[in-house]
Order: structure tokens, then C-alpha cells, then sequence
């Protein structure tokens, strides 16, 4: 199987990088490509550097509260680019009622603080075996 | 110490010498010998499966005067006295207790205004300012780059008509105030200042901080707007004009709070922390400025985590060098310039969202770890902070902390009252030792400046938040309710605080009929000397206060020197 190309991102404005870094190291050393966007971030920045790319996933991280304007931007911007079977994961502070939003909206699972790194490293791999064996 | 009597002649005092020390050094002896035996026996007892460390340094199960020998009366002084380890107040807290400054501010300057003045009636001593991100970023909040962000990690500030309605009611001759922001903090400070004159408060009156701690930015908490060098400039600019304009106030808090919460050790938070504040130092003395004349300015900001001696020893340790370093590398005479004073906050990093209520355990311990090691000010989190921003019922439970801690506890009775404890004296000793091999290192990199383009600084952060993350998962490290000690069911639903989604609108809708009602020829004309000054090298504090007064926005002053200036890249890795 090919190793499974992931790009963590930074949106919005929010400087706190410590968990998309953590997550992006432990990522890379489960055997996954990954690309750290840095921070500050646009929608717009996200959705073009995932679509150049050609990665499998985005994983966005936010702590500061932007996360009901921000994601589901990025989710609009990959989706009009025709790329809808790119998966939009994530984490930061976001309250369970509007996880439980965004992911009706079709957002991957958004995971809060204190969540082990091996929890969205089985996440992300079992994702992917499935589309893999949908698309054969 | 022993104390010798006064001689009656040099031959007695002699022998009154020679038997103390031979009196000392058989006691030393016993000591030694009685240390062995219980080691022997530590050795062989049965002991608990994990890891006896604390900040990725090894602890030893007990100490005794053997190691804090190491520990001169001289390295401890008085409290009040160099080197300031005990403190720099002589009477600590029996002369004034610490200041409880809550750290606030969320949706519109209204909202914003009304929680502090809740805060002031419950017993708050200081205000503190916790700005949204479009202002950290020096975004107004009709920028589109603010769109989703507005007051909802803070309070919006994009002109001084903000400023006016954050303040209002709130006489700024009366109260002290500490501003949260970096980047872009000269606006902010000047929005500040414009608003104390609107009440008739002249600038030399003004008590309070703002942060300006750029270095810090660049290294962990990443609200930069300008490069290094223009971004250092603005700091002295505002050293300079301060000494002579707003003497009361505290032009920079160096900060060692965010960069241990990005990952830092103890350790790393002291030597980066203080090798910020030298590079300030060099910087203003770079500029002719005499050290005595903004040294007693500066203050600091440090974090308090959940090793609670580490903590402690820390706090001391920090005073000792920054004293040492500030006569005896920088020639400051002034005492002022060689204390160090300092705020204090609890770790944010340290509470969970998983069984938030125990969030209130940990902040009280930290909140006792900061009073030990003598803060002068303290904010202590709300236990609902990793879910959101706090509701007003726990923020008072955090407040209350702080006041049991001070009012019934009797820690504030006794003037550093671990002062001798052969484990914190040991701990200061040694932390002291790590953080001046750090500065060899920082040095070996060519100084902050140059460890900050590199990434250097950045790199060995990161390394320690990925060697502390990969402890949690080992279990290693016990993080109660998260790795060990879980609660199967249904997490414990607490109220959040919910940011109104009218406030973006409504900031949009006040700042469209300031832009309107305000004399665009004189913000135009305003705009256009700062951006003339800010290509010499001409002092740009006066100019961004004309800014603000004329009232120009938050991003038309800093797209202004932007211009010039240009903005800063980040070196991306990870």
C-alpha cells in the first residue's frame, strides 16, 4: 500500500501550533507523508496547497473558536474543486455541540485535547483501507 | 551559618574559630556516614514502578544539608536584599499581598466592560486584558482576515473608541491595568493612553503592563506582525519614551508562559525566558540609553506548572539570575533594575477536559507553588478552559482560590518560607547551573536573534512537548483522568460560555460609523508622518499616540509601518 499523504494546517489566525506539531511528528513517524502548512492560514491557502498536493487527508487544527466559519470553508473550497473524496479531520477546542455539527456536515472526526496520538493514527489508517478498497 | 561571638582578643577568636569548624566538620562526618547507611537500605526497600523524574531531570528520594552545602548564604541574602533569591520585597507578603489579576475579555468592548467591572465587585485588585485575534494580529474586525474570529478568544480593540467603551466607568488613574499583546502592543498602549486622556488621567499616572514581549512570539506563541529587527526597534522606542512619559508603567513583561506551554521544561522556560530578557537589555543599551533608566521596568511573566518544588525553585532562581546578570554583566547600580518582578498564571497546559472539576485541584496547588516563590501577581485558570472561555460562576471559583490561598491557608505569613529546605535550596542551586549552560548554548548559536531565525529555540521546544507527549502514552508520565484513572460513561456535561454570533456583525456595524464620523483628512495626514517617521530613526511612540487620538484604526497604524517595515515569514518545519 502507498503511504498515506496528510496535510496538517493551521487556519485562521490562532498561533497555537504545539498540537499540529506533536500530531504532524507522530503522523510522519506511523509512515505517513506529511506537509505542516505553518500557521495562519487561509481557507483559500488550505484547500490549494491539499489540492497541489494531492493529498488524502486534511487535518486542521483550531484553538481559537473560528472553527463554525473556518472548516466547513475549507470543506466548500475542496468540494468545488471536485475533490470531495479528500477526508477533512482535525482537532483543537471545539465544543461537542458543534462537533457533532460539523460532522453531520461530513467533517471526519474532530478530536479534543488529551486524545492519544495512536487514537487518530488508527483513525486515519482505517479511513483510508476502506476508500482504498472502494476504489478497487 | 554560625555566628561568632565579638573577640576579645585575636589569639581567642582564633581558637573560638578552629573549635567550630573542627565542632562542624565532625558533625559533617556523622552526616555522611548516617546518609550512607540509609542509602544502603533505600536501596534494597521496595519501590514503585515508575519514573522518580521532574522536568526530564532525576530527583533524588531525599536531601540533607550534604547537598544543600552547595548553597551560599550569600547566593540567598535577605528578602529585598541582592541577590534577591527570598524576594524582592523585604516585608513579602506581610507588607502586601500578591495582586489577583484575572486575565479576561471576550465579544465587544461592552461585554468585556461589564466582566470586569463584575470582577472589580468581587474583590479583583487588577485588571488584565485578554485580546481576540484579529487585535493580536493587528487586524481590525472588519478585516476580512478576522471573519469567524471576532471576540471569540478575546476582546476586540480595533480603535480608541474601543478603548473608551473596554474602559468606561473605570477611572484609569485608579486601577491597574495588564494588556495581553505583543505584535502589535505600541497601538495598543497608545489606544490605552488616548483613552486615559479622554478621562482626564495624564499619562504620568498610568499603572500597568502590556506584554511587547516579541521574542517570545517568534518562539512560541506566534503573534508576531513585523521582522525581528523593526519589531526590537519598536520595543526601545517604547523603553525610551516611556521612561520619561508613562514612569509607572511597565513597558514590557518578558515572558516565559508560552513557551512552556508550547512544550518547554522548566529549565528551557528559565534560560530562554531570561536570554530574551538580556537581549532586551543589550538592545536598549545599543541605543545609548543608560540601563538605570529602563531597567526597573522591566518585569516578567512565568508559568506555573504542576511539579510544585521545581516550580518554587524556579521562581528563586530566576530572581538570583537576573540580579547577578544585570550587575554584573550590565553594570545596573539602580536596586530596581536588579529585581525581578514578576506576574504569575497557572498552566493552562496542565488542566484536561476530561473530568474538568479536577482542573480546580490542580490550579489551587499551582496557585500555592506561585505564592511560595513569591509572585507579585497571579491569575489562576477556570477549570472550563480547555473547553471553551470561562462562564462567570468559574471564574469565580478560581478567584476564590486565590483568596482561601491568601486569607486561610497562612502561606502569606512567613516571608519564603521554603528558604533553606534542602530540596528547594538544591533545586534553585541546580536550576540556576542548567539555565547558565543554556546561555553558553544560546550563545554558541550566535544569541536569540540568530537561534530564533535558525529555529534553533523553536526546535529543542518542540523536542520537549514530543518526548512529554510520547510519556503520556507510555504512562509514563500519570495525567489523573486522561491516562490513568479514567471514568467509563458519560462525560460530565459543565456549562460553557457561548460567544454571541451578533458581535462580529455589530463591531462591524460601530465601526463603520466611527470610520465615518472621524476627520479623515487629519488620519490621513496622521497615517501619513508615521509612515515618513518610521524610515528614519526617529522615536515612532509620538506618532502612533497622534494616530490614535486622531482616531485611526488598529490596521490602518500598523499597515502604515508595515509599509515600511514589511511583515515577518515564519520558518515552517515541524
Amino acid at each position: 500500500m502507498r503511504p498515506i499523504r496528510v496535510l496538517v494546517a493551521k487556519p485562521g489566525l490562532d498561533g497555537h501550533d504545539r498540537g499540529a506539531k506533536v500530531v504532524a511528528a507522530a503522523l510522519r513517524d506511523a509512515g505517513m507523508e506529511v506537509i505542516y502548512t505553518g500557521l495562519h492560514q487561509t481557507p483559500e491557502m488550505i484547500a490549494t496547497a491539499a489540492i497541489q498536493e494531492d493529498v488524502d487527508v486534511i487535518g486542521l487544527s483550531i484553538l481559537s473558536g473560528a472553527h463554525m466559519t473556518l472548516i466547513p470553508r475549507v470543506q466548500d473550497l475542496v468540494h468545488a474543486q471536485g475533490r470531495d473524496d479528500i477526508l477533512i479531520t482535525g482537532g483543537g477546542i471545539i465544543p461537542k455541540e458543534d462537533v457533532d455539527t460539523l460532522e453531520r456536515r461530513g467533517i471526519g472526526r474532530l478530536f479534543g485535547p488529551g486524545t492519544p496520538t495512536t487514537e487518530l493514527i488508527a483513525y486515519i489508517k482505517e479511513w483510508f483501507a476502506t476508500r482504498e478498497k472502494q476504489e478497487a | 551559618m554560625t555566628k561568632l561571638k565579638s573577640p576579645s582578643s585575636k589569639g581567642a577568636a582564633d581558637n573560638e574559630l578552629i573549635a567550630t569548624i573542627e565542632e562542624q566538620s565532625a558533625e559533617l562526618r556523622l552526616l555522611r556516614t548516617e546518609v550512607a547507611e540509609w542509602r544502603k537500605k533505600y536501596e534494597k526497600g521496595e519501590l514503585r514502578d515508575i519514573a522518580f523524574t521532574n522536568s526530564e531531570k532525576e530527583v533524588q528520594p531525599i536531601y540533607t544539608p550534604l547537598d544543600a552545602a552547595e548553597t551560599s548564604a550569600e547566593a540567598l541574602g535577605m528578602p529585598g536584599f541582592y541577590p534577591y533569591t527570598r524576594g524582592v520585597h523585604p516585608t513579602g507578603y506581610r507588607g502586601r499581598l500578591w495582586t489577583m489579576r484575572q486575565f479576561a475579555g471576550f465579544g465587544s468592548a461592552r461585554d468585556t466592560n461589564e466582566r470586569y467591572k463584575f470582577l472589580l465587585a468581587q474583590g479583583q485588585t487588577g485588571l488584565s486584558v485578554a485580546f481576540d485575534f484579529p487585535t493580536l494580529m493587528g487586524y481590525d474586525s472588519d478585516h476580512p482576515r478576522s471573519e469567524g474570529e471576532v471576540g471569540k478568544c478575546g476582546v476586540a480593540i480595533s480603535s480608541l473608541a474601543d478603548m473608551e467603551t473596554l474602559f468606561d466607568g473605570i477611572p484609569l488613574d485608579q486601577v491597574s491595568t495588564s494588556m495581553t499583546i505583543n505584535g502589535p502592543a505600541v497601538i495598543l498602549y497608545c489606544f490605552y493612553i488616548a483613552a486615559a486622556e479622554k478621562q482626564g488621567v495624564d499619562s504620568t499616572k498610568l499603572r500597568g503592563t502590556i506584554q511587547n514581549d516579541i521574542l517570545k512570539e517568534y518562539m512560541a506563541q506566534h503573534a508576531w506582525v513585523y521582522p525581528i529587527e523593526p519589531a526590537l526597534r519598536l520595543i526601545v522606542d517604547c523603553f525610551e519614551w516611556s521612561a520619561e512619559h508613562v514612569p509607572k508603567w511597565n513597558t514590557i513583561s518578558i515572558s516565559g508562559y508560552h513557551i512552556r506551554e508550547a512544550g518547554a521544561t522548566a529549565a528551557q522556560e528559565l534560560a530562554f525566558t531570561l536570554a530574551d530578557g538580556f537581549t532586551y537589555v543589550e538592545r536598549g543599551i545599543a541605543r545609548g540609553l543608560d540601563v538605570d533608566t529602563f531597567a526597573p521596568r522591566l518585569s516578567f511573566f512565568w508559568d506555573i506548572h504542576n511539579d510544585f518544588f521545581e516550580e518554587i525553585a524556579k521562581l528563586r532562581a530566576a530572581r538570583r539570575i537576573w540580579a547577578r546578570h544585570m550587575k554584573d554583566r550590565y553594570g545596573a547600580k539602580d536596586p530596581r533594575s536588579l529585581m525581578m518582578r514578576f506576574h504569575s498564571q497557572t498552566a493552562g497546559v496542565t488542566l484536561t477536559a476530561q473530568q474538568p472539576m479536577n482542573n480546580v485541584v490542580r490550579v489551587a496547588y499551582q496557585a500555592m507553588a506561585a505564592a511560595l516563590g513569591g509572585t507579585q501577581s497571579l491569575h489562576t485558570n477556570s477549570m472550563d478552559e480547555t473547553l471553551a472561555l470561562p462562564t462567570e460562576e468559574s471564574v469565580q471559583v478560581a478567584l476564590r482560590t486565590q483568596q482561601i490561598l491568601a486569607y486561610e491557608t497562612g502561606v502569606p505569613n512567613v516571608i519564603d518560607p521554603l528558604g533553606g529546605s534542602y530540596y528547594v535550596e538544591t533545586l534553585t542551586t541546580e536550576l540556576e547551573r542548567e539555565a547558565e549552560l543554556l546561555f553558553k548554548q544560546i550563545e554558541e548559536v550566535g544569541g536569540v536573534v540568530r537561534g530564533l531565525e535558525t529555529g534553533w529555540l523553536q526546535r529543542k521546544i518542540n523536542e520537549s512537548a514530543a518526548r512529554q507527549q510520547w510519556e503520556v502514552e507510555q504512562h509514563r508520565r500519570v495525567i489523573v483522568g486522561v491516562n490513568e484513572f479514567v471514568t467509563d460513561g458519560p462525560a460530565l456535561e459543565i456549562e460553557l460560555l457561548k460567544i454571541a454570533e451578533e458581535t462580529e456583525r455589530e463591531q462591524g456595524q460601530r465601526m463603520a460609523k466611527m470610520r465615518s464620523a472621524r476627520d479623515s483628512t487629519l488620519v490621513e495626514k496622521r497615517l501619513s508622518a508615521l509612515r515618513q517617521a518610521a524610515s528614519t530613526s526617529r522615536n515612532l511612540m509620538p506618532y502612533i499616540l497622534d494616530c490614535a487620538r486622531a482616531y485611526c484604526t488598529l490596521y490602518e497604524i500598523r499597515a502604515a509601518m508595515e509599509s515600511v517595515f514589511g511583515a515577518y515569514r515564519e520558518p515552517v518545519f515541524f
